[in-house]
């Protein structure tokens, strides 16, 4: 739109005056201030964004935007943003939400906002712990996790997010990681321009009650190994040497090693809109498989708010807009003298 | 005089009636609830007042002829003002013998009894558990019991109409209305009409039942086996446009209204439960008018979607029943906190738990001002008849907005299907509902309140200068930050309260039927009034100092009404509870008030409250 594309915004304009309260050295900081980067370059009007988050940590989110925002309570965001986005489609929401957050307590909403394709922008934060209620084990904690409320360990098994989102048919799904400033702001412009929901699991570090949960996937001299980065259109490679790959055997993915045979012509080559090869990325976890992180998947399909606001258009079309004494005066009506 | 559709006039004797309640009652399968609501229409239009109340099975498709597949509507048809659907009967339709047991009970002695005696097969007797014929023991002496063959008769008249046996016993509801219409002096005329608009596209089918009805009423008229019809004169009525209507669609009407004075859009986020469906049902039929209906994925969600469009500047309801109204507990304590106008429609049923989801009760009230975390006050308002259900859907908008707070409005299962003539409103007598949203940024605070209202400004996301944040986090008293600071929580809390103390200057004086003080006041509120209503009349009618007053704001309760409680030497509250609005009387003004309270599902009795008020008169 014109009125918004002429508007030239710094990522000050979107930083609120409020004090940032989250543990020094979280890993939400280096989220924000991805999201505070990108935002001037979306030409969204700062009025016309909005920032929802349930409860949790991450939740704390919408305070530090200098955007409309709305806290509200532990799991519900994804059904509050539902009824704001339907009802006023021209508002750009983003959703901050965590495992707890959006995989637990809200976990139904979660799964709906995404079959309904409503255009919500929803950050999962993932830390496999609650931190706000300082240390219990979380939904992807794995099993065995020993935290305050699980002296012996978890005996839970961990969702896996990535595949929740394809289960509940979410048509964008993405994975980055807190530290990886570059990959971040990539990913959420590729969101921002998705036409429709969407979904991007942050891996995020919890210095005070996890620290080092994803330490094997950042750690410098280690990551080429425990990371596949999704090139959309570009064969499945990775490791330090660049000299490893995935290769699908029957129905099966595997770990190959690129030499003696094998080359890279053998790779599956990345398909952002392959579902079926969604669904392999998604179950892809350590230890026998690196981490698929980029745009795991993405289509278009028309949103629930599109298609609401369309029946609500072909209805006044049809019969057209509402008149009172129509409406009183439906059905058998008869007059007293 | 009614017509005689095989025209020339009626030649049998009438007999003159004041009023009359009637029920018809059937399998589920048997199309009562349709037969109830033409003869209601054709009562209408004779000029009658009327109550109607359908009793239908929990059960959607109950096994054909069982006890607990029994579908009855009851209608009550008068000459004088009608406040009920009726206590016992004067006559009872039953299409089968489990609808005879299952009501039978009801019929005044004396009453008229219609039967289908083809109905009373061996197989049918075992399912509705009679040991016996009851046509062939003397069980039923104490009624006028008439075996009308409608299954027979149907079946002839419609032998050349060439449809299957399974489609003639489809018309076997239209032949026992066409006997109850001529029965009770209604024109068939409006049925006949009714029948080529509703089944105009298949027109065997119209033509079957249009035989049917004519044969029935063909029956009473030219055969030996009614001695005299019934006449009941039209009622002193209001002069001006009617309409029946059932509490449940009145409900839908006054929301939708209420959005479009107020120039918004109305979004309805709700999610199924009986008994509150019908005003989803109803709504998604009124797209045109600006109307979002969504069907969320739980009760919690229907209540959060709707706070969402709250927030982005529409006017957002929820409904439900009790059981979801708890699940929607958390949603509200955030919308009294963060102050954004909506209404919560609790359609009451019996509890707790499932309960019985299709019978009314009055449960509630205490969960309604009481019942979430917190210092979380909100105003409470209560519908009294089908029709006020429009009225206080309408009320309930204009407070939601006027205040910035959620808002809950209780009805129950019996106002929601119940129906009553409406006397419909001008459009423009109705109050206006001005919404001022905030555009201005100077001197912009998100909980900077109106002096008159206590109201924080309504700022729709989208205005340019006025971004902030909102939370369930204790905020600020002006800038809406977070704040913990004690004596900001005591302010908040406080004038939390205030905000809601100060609708009582919305309340109107509160309506004391009977004399301004004396022996005792009935006190009432939702769908006891007609019973209420009725019983005090009588009463009064006796010479009694008996007066009535009846509650539609809950919370705050109007300011008059210490002082109107002050000047009875009793006050009866009777309840379908027990006794929570006697609680509250009692608490907030130490009268010694005494509840009558009544807890089965099913709506007072005019006698039970009759018969109470009798009581306390002569203590």
């Amino acid at each position: 739109m014109s009125t918004e594309a002429a508007v030239k915004l710094t990522r000050k304009d979107f930083v609120s005056d409020q004090d940032v309260r989250w543990c020094p050295g979280c890993g939400d900081y280096a989220i924000l201030a991805q999201v505070q980067k990108i935002f001037p370059e979306l030409g969204i009007p700062k009025e016309k964004a909005v920032f929802i988050s349930g409860i949790g940590c991450s939740s704390r989110f919408p305070y530090y935007m200098n955007t409309y925002g709305f806290h509200t309570i532990h799991g519900r965001a994804p059904a509050i943003a539902t009824g704001l986005k339907v009802s006023r489609p021209d508002l750009h929401i983003w959703l901050v939400t965590g495992d707890g957050d959006g995989l637990s307590i809200g976990g139904n909403h979660l799964i709906h906002a995404l079959r309904r394709n409503v255009e919500l922008k929803i950050m999962l934060f993932n830390n496999r712990i609650y931190g706000l209620t300082k240390g219990q084990y979380s939904p992807t904690s794995e099993l065995g996790k020993v935290a305050k409320s699980t002296p012996m360990g978890s005996a839970d098994h961990p969702l896996n997010p990535i595949a929740l989102a394809m289960g509940a048919e979410a048509t964008f799904i993405a994975r980055s990681i807190d530290t990886e400033a570059k990959h971040q702001q990539e990913t959420l412009r590729r969101a921002a321009a998705h036409k429709g929901g969407a979904f991007i699991e942050i891996l995020q570090n919890c210095n005070v009650y996890n620290d080092g949960a994803w330490e094997y996937l950042k750690a410098k001299d280690s990551k080429a190994d425990t990371q596949l980065l999704l090139e959309h259109g570009k064969p499945m490679v990775f490791g330090k040497n660049k000299d490893r790959g995935i290769r699908l055997n029957g129905l099966t993915p595997e770990v190959v090693t690129i030499g003696n045979g094998v080359s890279t012509s053998d790779l599956l080559v990345h398909d952002e809109h392959d579902q079926t090869l969604a669904y392999l990325l998604g179950r892809m976890t350590p230890p026998n498989f690196p981490t698929p992180v980029g745009i795991l998947f993405s289509t278009e399909r028309p949103t629930i708010e599109s298609l609401m606001n369309q029946q609500i258009q072909d209805a006044i079309e049809k019969s057209g807009p509402g008149n009172i004494d129509t409406l009183l005066r439906r059905g058998d009506v008869w007059s007293v003298e | 005089m009614a017509t005689n559709p095989a025209g020339g006039p009626l030649e049998k004797a009438t007999q003159e009636r004041e009023s009359v309640v009637i029920r018809f009652a059937g399998d589920s399968g048997d199309g009562m609830q349709l037969t109830g609501t033409r003869f209601t229409s054709e009562s209408v239009l004779a000029g009658n007042d009327v109550g109607t109340l359908p009793d239908f099975p929990a059960e959607i498709r109950a096994p054909t002829g069982t006890l607990y597949g029994v579908s009855a509507f009851q209608i009550n048809f008068s000459n004088k003002n009608v406040y009920t659907p009726g206590d016992d009967l004067d006559a009872l339709v039953c299409m089968n013998p489990a609808a005879l047991k299952t009501n039978i009970a009801d019929l005044k002695q004396n009453g008229i009894l219609i039967v289908d005696p083809a109905e009373f097969t061996s197989a049918n007797l075992r399912k509705a558990e009679y040991e016996n014929n009851p046509l062939e023991d003397s069980s039923l002496d104490k009624y006028q019991v008439y075996q009308v063959e409608v299954t027979k008769m149907t079946t002839l008249a419609l032998k050349d109409t060439g449809l299957p046996n399974r489609s003639v016993m489809r018309s076997r509801n239209f032949f026992a209305l066409g006997v109850v219409s001529w029965l009770f002096n209604r024109p068939i005329e409006p049925t006949l009409e009714w029948i080529q608009q509703r089944f105009g596209k298949t027109p065997v089918v119209a033509e079957a039942n249009t035989l049917a009805i004519k044969g029935g009423y063909h029956l009473g008229e030219n055969t030996d086996m009614f001695a005299s019809s019934y006449e009941i004169k039209p009622a002193e009525i209001d002069p001006g446009t009617y309409r029946n209507i059932t509490g449940n669609s009145a409900t839908a009407l006054g929301f939708v209204i209420a959005a479009q004075k107020a120039e918004l859009p109305l979004f309805l986020g709700s999610y199924p439960i009986t008994p509150a469906s019908d005003v989803l049902h109803e709504l998604a039929e009124y797209k045109n008018y600006n109307v979002y209906t969504f069907q969320a994925e739980d009760e919690i969600a229907g209540v959060g979607a709707a706070l969402g469009a709250a927030f982005g500047g529409a006017l957002a309801i929820t409904t439900t029943s009790g059981p979801g109204m708890n699940l929607k507990g958390e949603t509200m304590g955030l919308a009294a906190s963060v102050e954004l106008p909506m209404v919560i429609t609790n359609i009451q049923r019996a509890g707790p738990s499932t309960g019985m989801p299709t019978k009314p009760e009055q449960t509630d009230l205490l969960q309604a001002i009481y019942g979430r975390h917190g210092e979380s006050p909100l105003p409470v308002i209560a519908a009294s008849t089908p029709a006020d259900c429009f009225h206080a859907a309408f009320e309930a908008a204009r407070i939601a907005i006027r205040y910035m707070t959620p808002v809950i409005l209780l009805t129950d299962g019996f106002l929601a299907n119940a129906s009553e003539p409406w006397l419909l409103p001008s459009v423009d007598d109705l109050p206006g509902i001005s919404v001022d949203f905030r555009t201005d940024p100077q001197g912009f605070f998100p909980y900077l309140r109106d002096e008159e209202t206590l109201a924080r400004p309504w700022v729709k996301p989208g205005t340019p200068g006025l971004e902030h944040r909102i939370g369930g986090i204790e905020k600020d008293y002006l800038t809406g930050n977070i704040s913990y600071a004690p004596a900001n929580h005591e302010q908040m809390v406080r004038v939390r309260h205030q905000k809601v103390a100060k609708i009582t200057q919305e309340i109107p004086p509160t309506q004391v039927k009977g004399p301004e003080q004396g022996k005792l006041l009935v006190l009432g509120w939702g769908s006891t009034y007609g019973a209420i209503a009725a019983a005090v009349e009588a009463a009064q009618a006796q010479g009694h100092a008996v007066a009535q007053a009846h509650l539609r704001y809950l919370n705050p309760l109007p300011a008059d009404l210490g002082d109107i409680l002050s000047r009875y030497e009793k006050v009866l509250v009777p309840e379908m509870n027990m006794g929570q609005l006697l609680r509250l009387i009692r608490a907030d003004y130490l009268v010694d008030a005494v509840g009558l309270n009544k807890i089965q599902g099913r709506p007072f009795k005019v006698s039970e409250v009759a018969t109470r008020i009798a009581r306390m008169l002569e203590d």
